[in-house]
């Protein structure tokens, strides 16, 4: 059975090179298929094949969420790295919504932000981060002893208990901790049903079915008021 | 353990060919000023790399480092609270828009145990390394390339509290490399530079010379550099000299 590991983060984080350094690690021993979800446009499968000759494959969610296209189809993407012959898929997210949180039963869920970010980030980014695995932090060679000790607090704030990795992933520096964690990856049993591991906040809401009033009292479902405090998300 | 304890060990990698590198090891003591030099791309920054990472021999150098002799506690690697290692290269930087004392103090709070005041010490020290003041009110984003390499040095110090730095190509940022050099020796911190600066060399007790990736020679040149010191000193305070009467929009009409 494959072993499943799901890399999500906004654009620009470096999630590709640290798949990159994922797969230089593993590829003596394993062989890994990759799957990249995104909205209209993506290189990375075709630049991984051309590297490394491992299956590749792409899916553009259009005007679907790329993170709810994601959901659809991580199913039938196993089965294919299974028939493709893989021990390992890994499933890159498209990164465009701060809000997905495409993490999966059984599988290595990572996170992987920018220390370019700003220290604000991970709160922004919470629902990305909450449910992983291991938050992967890269060009922590560019940034402030400051501000890559804040951004770490604010980690812990979304997280407690999260594994945090620091990387300059060009160099590989600092990845041995979330190569550890992909070693100790268990593969999805045999008819094991896997799920998401908790509801991304992807509601389908009135403004979602277009309506274009303002104003809460317009509107029903999920609802906010300014005076509601404290609406980070931390996968409850 | 306490930072007056801590030695930092290189252990030798492999070179591109696949030797091992010609040197035993590299002990790094508290008060040490040690200097990486070599052309570019001759694996100057890799070092310190490894150094900041504590490789083991995970990196392409496959060097490794210890920690008192020790694989270094987890920690050291993984927690920048914790980690006894700064580096500052040119390319660290103040992301936030922030004023200078905001972010002093924004590092102070997330050190529990550093009291507030240390973050207008390390105004005033910043201040001994850079010619152009520092204000607390100064926007981070707004500093030149000197005075934040002065104010990053002075917050890793005394804010960090970090034993051991490592401080990649700063010469140029114009700051006062002696008044760095002395000041980190007295209160006992090591401190490795990557450098093309021939008085930053001098001024350090052991040069490193590297070539093609690997560690060639280790120099203790002792009090043999003495006079060549002076010389470079002598010649260093006149390029910095003329270098302030060039910024100023002085013509230099009359020989130097």
């Amino acid at each position: 059975m494959v072993r499943l590991i799901v890399v999500a983060g906004p654009p620009s984080t470096g999630k590709t090179t640290v798949i990159r350094r994922i797969i230089e690690h593993v590829r003596g021993t394993s062989k890994v298929a990759y799957l990249k979800v995104d909205v209209t446009c993506a290189f990375e499968d075709e630049e991984l094949s051309a590297e490394f000759g491992i299956p590749t494959k792409k899916i553009y969610s259009g005007d679907l969420c790329p993170d709810h296209m994601g959901i659809m189809v991580i199913e039938d993407a196993l089965g294919w790295a299974e028939d493709e012959g893989a021990d390992i898929l890994i499933y890159e997210s498209a990164g465009l919504c701060l809000r997905c949180t495409p993490y999966i039963t059984s599988s290595l869920g990572v996170c992987v932000l920018s220390s370019m970010a700003g220290t604000h980030a991970p709160l922004k980014m919470a629902p990305m981060i909450a449910l992983a695995d291991v938050a992967v932090v890269t060009k922590v060679d560019l940034v402030s002893q400051a501000e890559k000790e804040v951004f770490r607090e604010n980690i812990r704030e979304v997280s407690p208990g999260m594994d945090i990795v620091e990387s300059n992933a060009v160099q590989g520096t600092g990845l041995r901790y979330l190569l550890k964690r992909v070693d100790e990856l268990a593969s999805i049993g045999e008819g094991e049903i896997v799920k998401l591991r908790g509801m991304p906040p992807l509601g389908v809401c009135t403004v979602c079915i277009g309506k274009t009033d303002i104003g809460w009292q317009n509107h029903f479902g999920v609802i906010r008021r300014l005076k509601d405090a404290d609406n980070i998300y931390r996968g409850e | 353990m306490t930072a007056d304890e801590l030695t930092i060990t290189v252990l030798p990698g492999t070179t591109k060919s696949g030797a091992k590198e010609r040197f035993d090891r590299v002990d790094i003591r508290p008060g040490d000023t040690i200097s990486i030099v070599g052309p570019t791309g001759s694996g100057k920054t890799a070092l310190i790399n490894d150094i900041e990472v504590f490789a083991q021999g995970d990196t392409v150098t496959g060097r490794r480092i210890l920690v008192n002799g020790e694989l270094p506690p987890e920690s050291f690697v993984r927690d920048p609270s914790q980690k006894p290692i700064a580096m500052i290269t040119q390319h660290t930087k103040c992301l936030a828009d922030l004023s200078v004392r905001q972010f002093l103090d924004m590092h102070v709070r997330a050190r529990k145990n550093a009291v507030p005041q240390i973050a207008e010490e390390a105004v005033a020290l910043a201040n001994r390394f850079t010619g152009e003041k520092v204000a607390g009110d100064d926007r981070m984003s707004s500093l030149s390339g000197g005075q934040t390499r002065s104010l990053l040095i002075a917050d890793s110090v005394l804010i960090s509290g970090a034993p051991i730095l490592l401080l990649d190509e700063i010469e140029n940022a114009g700051i006062y490399k002696d008044e760095v050099i002395k000041y980190l020796r007295g209160v006992n911190k090591a401190v490795l530079f990557v450098t093309h600066d021939p008085y930053i060399s001098l001024l350090s007790d052991r040069r490193i010379v590297m070539r093609g990736g690997e560690v060639t020679q280790i120099l203790v040149p002792g009090d043999s550099e003495k006079k060549a010191l002076g010389i470079v000193a002598e010649a260093d305070a006149l390029l910095s000299g003329l270098r302030e009467r060039i910024r100023s929009g002085e013509t230099l009409k009359e020989a130097v």
